[in-house]
């Protein structure tokens, strides 16, 4: 399951379509639309996708991950359109034999989405501005980051 | 030949439009085709250093030779997540 979608994301489909009798370990990653970031509000997010390039660039990823990580399976589903505090943005799911391949790979797919995958979202504040998120220049491809470096204006992943 | 480009987030923004159809010469580079842009459509000088092409849903660096009938699009540093 590799998609992007303008309908509310199905947490428990993305879940299931990577659990099997041969995984130890699912792990789940939600990214939600943050409000507050440092004295800023935000009220919505909106995001937008290349589609068609985004579905590649998911599986291009994902079979990167299947290559790094001996993984059982793997699921993403990115939601475009407006989007409320709260609201979830994007699902990653992730299936292997033992926890520590799921965790490494699901922060490695989330981590490369945000560089590689093009999907960008528009910030609309508290006091009526409205602006297109500019990725962390940590953030920008090909750079490593930290989970303490990762989060963007009003999303959490 | 005539090269069809969709924009994206901030690139639509500047651009004014979805899409517009450029013509370039044969052999013609993703630079040359960002510059013509860039005449066609000066607000996207703004952009200008962070604009990004992909040709046929791959990213595709300033050298990389346009052929006709290629997907073409442009847009600013990705943000999902």
């Amino acid at each position: 399951m590799l998609s992007v979608t303008t309908e509310p994301i199905d947490v428990m489909a993305v879940t299931q379509a990577v659990r099997s009798r041969r995984a130890g370990a699912v792990v789940l990653f939600l990214g939600t639309v943050r409000e507050i970031t440092g004295s800023l509000r935000t009220t919505a997010l909106t995001y937008e996708a290349y589609e068609a390039m985004a579905v590649a660039s998911l599986k291009e990823i994902t079979r990167e991950a299947s290559d790094r990580w001996p993984l059982e399976a793997a699921a993403v589903v990115h939601r475009t359109g407006r989007l409320e505090p709260g609201d979830i943005a994007v699902a990653v799911a992730v299936s292997s034999a033992h926890r520590r391949e799921a965790f490494e790979a699901g922060q490695w797919i989330m981590d490369t989405i945000k560089q590689h995958t093009p999907i960008w979202k528009k910030e609309m504040r508290g006091d009526g501005s409205a602006e297109w998120v500019h990725p962390d220049p940590g953030e920008t491809a090909g750079a490593e980051t930290s989970p303490d470096t990762a989060a963007g204006q009003g999303a959490e992943s | 030949m005539n090269i069809t480009v969709q924009f994206f987030a901030a690139a639509r923004d500047a651009a004014g439009c979805s899409e517009i159809t450029i013509d370039l010469p044969e052999k013609a580079v993703v630079s040359d085709l960002k510059r013509r842009l860039e005449s066609r459509l000066p607000a996207l000088q703004t952009l200008s250093s962070r604009l990004l092409v992909a040709v046929n849903q791959e990213y595709a660096d300033d050298g990389a030779v346009l052929h006709p009938g290629d997907d073409v699009a442009c847009f600013p540093p990705v943000s999902g997540g």
